[in-house]
């Protein structure tokens, strides 16, 4: 149950796409969720859709395994598109008890579930088809040049690969550690809200306990290993930019280009 | 109460592409009273067939019966069974979250809605059963006790609910020597005081053999084997084969007949072989 969480998530596969260049993969979803925003009509919205999916079907993701993933955000969407619908003043179209809709409301409802969408769809791509390992060190290769303004860019990555890493771990920890207090009758779904989330401490406790021993073992497994003696780490698999990723990049500065077009000329 | 299971087939994340078969159509039977051992090579699907006797887990297929009650049909059967059977985990000492020793293994029989004075008296037995002082360390924190101590309080936190049935999942993983032997002769005194079924998964074919009267053997979540432990540890090279090992004392055995000494025997325990050992030297 609770592994079945895909948010953020890598899905194995070979693809073009898998085999991008990270640091084209993340500068190219920030420049997309840029251009949601730059997008004012739904021709726009048609066009990003439209590469979006030619990235997906490039990328061999079935369908299903991103939109099961994204069921908890889908929530938060329509929570957008009802405040959306009923909260915007303007033209009223239909009106019942207290609540009226708006042309307005409809346009702006209809504009913010396609771009949260579109957002959410298009980021979590860059995950399903990056390892954790190559986003940091994308990450990490791409805030580099601010290494001389004192950006511990090699810190942060590092971090975050551990966050990642360990994010699995945690949940598999919290799983266990919730079975075993259901064996000693535990009861996490019935009674108001005090008490549920009274009912959190027998599970919060041993999971932080866990947490600090996880990271105290894995602090000193990293200093047996002389983690952070000084001298800089080269690494076994330097990200190189390939003809391919060269292809990718065109490809996307022609569709940024089209979009633009479509914005400021219609 | 005794425990009828049949057909349980458990598939972890159904049609998805981490679909896991831990558990294939087992079926077998452990009678009231019985001492029972579970082995198998880790990701056998020990743990998993554990927590279905508890109903933690729901089973794809199957039944699974405590006593005459079918615990996988939905209702309050499955929350009663939950309480009968008690399931201390592997390393349960990681489940521990008050304050204090007393209140950690009071919060079973709190769920179970007992009164104070019902789960004082609990919280007593239970920490004598596992060999502990109710005076000394009610009021220490669990996390200041070493590593078999708070082992011990977990276990004492599933046997103060007071279980029709007790299964232990690898409890001795972890533990020094001492801690290991401690923790053993524990779980023999709670089921010889209780009278009831255990069934204890573990490693080590050595405390199989000496503790248990039942032995279980699964495989690639297929029971292998099921029967007396002279039965199962005959089939020596069939566990070989499937990563298991014999008990030492019959291993040794083993290997002196090899080397040209008859010895007579089950061979169960190391003084059963040194008997034998000594019964063949004289007889020379
Ligand atoms: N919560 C879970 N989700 C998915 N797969 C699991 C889960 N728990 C165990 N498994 C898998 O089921 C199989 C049996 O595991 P388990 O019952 O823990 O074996 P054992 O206790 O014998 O080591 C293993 O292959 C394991 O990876
Ligand atoms: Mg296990």
């Amino acid at each position: 149950m609770i592994r079945d969480i895909t948010l953020g998530q890598y899905y194995q596969t070979e693809s073009l796409i898998h085999r991008l260049d990270p640091r084209l993969k993340i500068v190219a979803t920030l420049l997309y969720i840029v251009v949601l925003f730059v997008v004012d009509d739904f021709l726009g919205f048609a066009i990003a859709y439209a590469g979006l999916e030619t990235a997906i079907i490039m990328s061999k993701v079935p369908r299903r395994f991103i939109l099961k993933g994204l069921k908890p955000v889908f929530l938060i969407i329509a929570f957008t598109l009802v405040i959306n619908l009923f909260m915007i003043q303007g033209e009223v179209l239909v009106q019942f008890w207290k609540f009226h809709i708006t042309r307005e409301g409809v346009h702006m409802a209809a504009f913010m579930g396609i771009r949260l969408f579109l957002l959410i769809i298009g980021s979590s791509l860059l995950t399903l088809t990056t390892r954790p390992i190559s986003l940091t060190d994308g990450i990490e290769a791409l805030l580099s040049p601010f290494k001389k303004l004192g950006l511990p860019a090699h810190e942060l990555a590092m971090m975050m690969t551990i966050a990642l890493r360990f994010i699995p771990t945690l949940l598999e920890e919290t799983d266990k550690i919730m079975k075993a207090q259901q064996a000693r009758g535990a009861d996490f779904e019935t009674g108001n809200i005090l008490r549920r989330a009274k009912a959190l401490v027998p599970i919060l406790v041993p999971l932080f306990i866990s947490a600090f021993r996880i990271a105290q073992d894995l602090a000193l497994a990293m200093e047996a290993r002389c983690y952070g003696c000084g001298i800089r780490r080269t690494r076994m698999n330097e990200i190189r930019f390939e003809k391919r990723d060269l292809i990718g990049a065109i490809v996307f500065a022609c569709f940024l280009a089209v979009i633009v077009l479509e914005r400021f000329l219609w | 109460m005794s425990i009828t299971v049949k057909d349980l087939t458990h598939i972890y994340s159904p049609g998805q592409p981490q679909e896991q078969v831990a558990l294939d159509q087992i079926s077998f039977r452990i009678e009231d009273g019985t001492f029972a051992g579970l082995i198998g090579h880790t990701g056998s699907g020990k743990s998993t067939l554990v927590q279905h006797l508890n109903g933690l887990l729901k089973p794809t297929s199957g039944t699974i019966l405590l006593g005459d009650t079918d615990i996988t049909k939905a209702g309050t059967a499955s929350r009663q069974a939950r309480l009968k059977t008690g399931l201390v985990f592997q390393y349960p000492e990681y489940q521990l979250f008050e304050e204090t020793v007393a209140k950690d293994v009071a919060f079973g029989p709190n769920n179970l809605g007992l009164s104070p004075e019902e789960t004082d008296a609990r919280v007593r037995e239970a920490l004598q059963l596992v060999g502990l002082d109710y005076e000394e360390l009610k009021n220490v924190s669990p996390f200041e006790l070493s590593g078999g101590q708070k082992r011990r309080v977990a276990i004492a936190g599933v046997i103060a609910m007071k279980p029709e049935i007790l299964i232990l999942d690898e409890p001795t993983a972890g533990l020094n020597p001492k801690a290991h032997r401690d923790i053993l002769d524990m779980v023999r005194g709670i089921h010889e005081s209780t009278g009831n079924i255990t069934l204890m998964v573990s490693h080590n074919m050595n405390d199989i053999a000496r503790m248990c009267d039942q032995v279980l053997v699964m495989d690639h979540g297929r029971l292998l084997m099921d029967g007396s432990p002279e039965e199962v540890f005959r089939r020596g090279e069939e566990l070989k084969e499937v990563g298991l090992a014999l008990p030492d004392s019959m291993e040794i055995a083993r290997q002196i007949i090899e080397g040209g000494l008859a010895l007579e025997g089950t061979f169960l325990t190391m003084e059963e072989t040194a008997d034998a050992i000594a019964a063949a030297l004289q007889a020379k």
